[in-house]
């Protein structure tokens, strides 16, 4: 009895513990983000004392050309290399884990070197491709750059998802009358649907929040956010960027709380017909 | 009124340089309850899957209907399929995955409606429609894979080991259920198993599988009263097997002289010096103890087995081999040990000629 409530005692300190831990990592990674959505509405230049409350910034913040070019410019690249990496990733993947070929492995093993080599050594080596053929830097370049690491995060994700009997499913649709495509579009992409949903985020997420890539091979016209946000760092970064980002984090934070909200409604929903 | 459904000529297929299904031929009558029957890797399988469009034959040609297949892709063809490990769709609901094939034809959504409310009734799954797969016991989800198929009105139903992962007692109410269906359906059944006893209460006829070859076919009695080759004596119900030489040829009578002894079997078409299999049931064999005419298979009683209804006995033989014997009731005047000879009515055994291969 003594010795059960000790290990209980123990138990509870260890809780304790671990709950004061916890608080702590979340603190220290959420309080720098709070700090600057307050500097956000601070009513001088600096972000380093408080000087009264203003929406001067968010106003500034839409006036502010070269800021909002930037961030549009980011954006366009963010989808556009989101939507070629999950397009290739995604077939990529169905290929990679259905079928057999020569050079399978060897393919296989190549997917991680995207991942593994520093992004630094890839984006000089696509410069030095680029230089040598003469291409222009800019868009493309940038587009190029992002799809080399975003594919192989996105055929990894999406791998994950095809499930070993996945072949059975397409042979059954094919059984019941359906055609290839059909059988693509009603039966496969559904089952690893939630794979692409994860390879969409990652792509984009690894995208927008490049630096190294679009620094290198920008070219001289257009920079994305990030990188205009660095290159502000040397003259001190204004509060409308903090409103800028106080923005996207609140984009963010609602497009998650909808995700969140919307399974569990399908979840209900589904529950409550399996009930009847 | 036999007329073929499917026909399989000289159908080969090849993984690799493994042959997996070698030289078959088959005719498949309509609505009949056919079982192709054989132990796991016999090429079973294969041969479905070949009949459904999944595998390509290497060589040979497939008929359904009369018509060749060979070159048509699976959603060409006019079978359904009831895979072993059921295949239902997990996105979708039980209504949904009992009408995907009429969906896919566009049926007319009312009709699409009708025609699965009455398959969810005919397999007794009424009030289903709404749930998901993964909330369906094995039982269910067997039967939303055999109503998927059935929808369709195909003109032969091929099932792939339907019953393989339930338990006994549900796979021995399926098989009925499977049966009485198929009965008032009136379509073509092709069953694959390798459970001969399931292939035995199901089938109009078994098609026996061995290694790639097509051993023999037949109804479920033909094939356990006359095997023809000494694979289907041993695979279908318990048997004893000798090989042996004629030794000499009396009318129907044939004396075969084995490592266990001499013994006689009746049949026709063997010649002296010819090597050649005697198939006998357990059920058949007798003992007594002084030799019979035409039998010399001195033995000994090595245990008895109580099996509720029937005593199984074992005997050594003067070879080393091991018979069954087996009787309703138990003979109180044997003991283990007790030398016997073993003999059997020339009728009851089957003469099986020794194959090419």
């Amino acid at each position: 009895m003594a010795a059960h409530s000790a290990v209980q005692k123990r138990k509870r300190n260890v809780s304790i513990l671990g709950e004061v831990y916890a608080i702590l990592v979340y603190a220290i990674l959420y309080i720098p983000v709070v700090v600057m959505m307050i500097f956000s509405f601070n009513n001088q230049r600096y972000n380093y004392y408080w000087s009264g409350f203003t929406t001067q910034w968010y106003a500034k913040l839409f006036s502010n050309s070269t800021l909002i070019g930037s961030l549009w410019y980011s954006l366009i690249i963010a989808v556009l290399s989101t939507v070629i990496s999950v397009l290739i990733g995604t077939l990529g993947a169905l290929g990679l884990k259905r079928y057999e070929f020569r050079g399978k492995r060897f393919i296989n093993n190549m997917l991680y070197v995207p991942i593994i080599v520093p992004e630094i050594v890839l984006a000089v080596a696509l410069l030095i491709i680029f230089m040598r053929l003469g291409l222009s830097l800019g868009l493309g370049s940038i587009l190029i750059g992002h799809c080399t690491f975003c594919i192989p995060y996105a055929v990894v994700t999406i791998r994950g998802r095809i499930s070993g009997d996945g072949d059975s499913l397409e042979e059954a649709s094919m059984d019941l009358g359906a055609n290839r495509l059909q059988t693509f579009l009603r039966v496969t992409l559904p089952s690893i649907m939630p794979g692409v949903m994860s390879a969409t985020f990652l792509s984009f997420t690894l995208s927008i929040d490049d630096v190294i890539m679009s620094n290198l091979l920008a070219g001289a016209k257009n920079s994305t956010l990030p990188v205009l946000i660095l290159s502000m760092n040397k003259s001190g970064v204004t509060p409308d960027v903090n409103a800028l980002t106080t923005l996207m984090i609140l984009v963010i934070v609602a497009g998650m709380l909808l995700n969140s909200g919307i399974r569990a409604l399908i979840k209900k929903r589904s529950s409550r017909a399996e009930a009847l | 009124m036999s007329e073929s459904i499917v026909s399989l000529i000289d159908v080969e297929k090849r993984f690799g340089s493994n042959l997996v299904v070698r030289k078959m031929s088959l005719e498949i009558q309509r609505g009949e309850f056919l079982t192709l029957l054989g132990p796991s890797g016999c090429g079973k399988t294969t041969t479905l899957r070949m009949i459904a469009g999944f595998e390509d034959a290497t060589s040979g040609i497939i008929k359904v209907q009369g018509e060749q297949v060979e070159d048509k892709e699976p959603y060409q063809r006019d079978v359904n399929t009831v895979f072993q490990n059921y295949s239902l769709f997990p996105h979708m609901t039980v209504y949904d995955n009992v009408a995907y094939g009429l969906t896919i034809k566009k049926v007319p959504k009312e009709e699409i409606r009708r025609r699965v409310t009455e398959m969810l009734a005919l397999v007794q799954l009424a009030g289903y429609d709404k749930r998901k797969p993964d909330a369906l016991s094995g039982g269910q989800k067997q039967r939303v894979a055999i109503a998927r198929a059935l929808i369709n009105n195909p003109k032969v139903l091929l099932l792939d080991e339907p019953l393989g992962a339930l338990d006994l007692k549900l796979r021995k109410q399926m098989q009925i259920e499977l049966k009485r269906l198929q009965k008032k359906l009136g379509i073509t059944f092709v069953y694959v198993t390798h459970d001969q006893e399931e292939a035995l209460t199901m089938s109009d006829r078994i098609a026996v599988m061995n290694a790639g070859i097509l051993e023999q076919v037949g109804t479920p009695m033909e094939i356990y009263q006359y095997p023809k080759t000494r694979f289907v004596a041993g695979f279908i119900g318990e048997s004893n097997l000798f090989d042996g030489t004629v030794k000499a040829v009396e009318g129907n009578l044939i004396q075969v002289e084995t490592s266990a002894g001499l013994l006689t079997t009746c049949g026709q078409g063997f010649q002296p010096g010819e090597e050649m299999h005697v198939s006998i049931r357990p059920e058949h064999l007798e003992i007594s103890r002084e030799p019979a005419e035409g039998f010399a298979l001195p033995g000994k009683i090595k245990d008895f087995t109580y099996m509720g209804t029937m005593v199984k006995t074992a005997l050594d033989m003067a070879d080393g081999s091991e018979l069954k014997f087996s009787r309703f009731e138990h003979d109180s005047r044997l003991r283990e040990g007790d030398p016997v000879y073993v003999f059997w009515r020339p009728e009851k055994s089957v003469p099986i000629k020794k194959s090419a291969t």
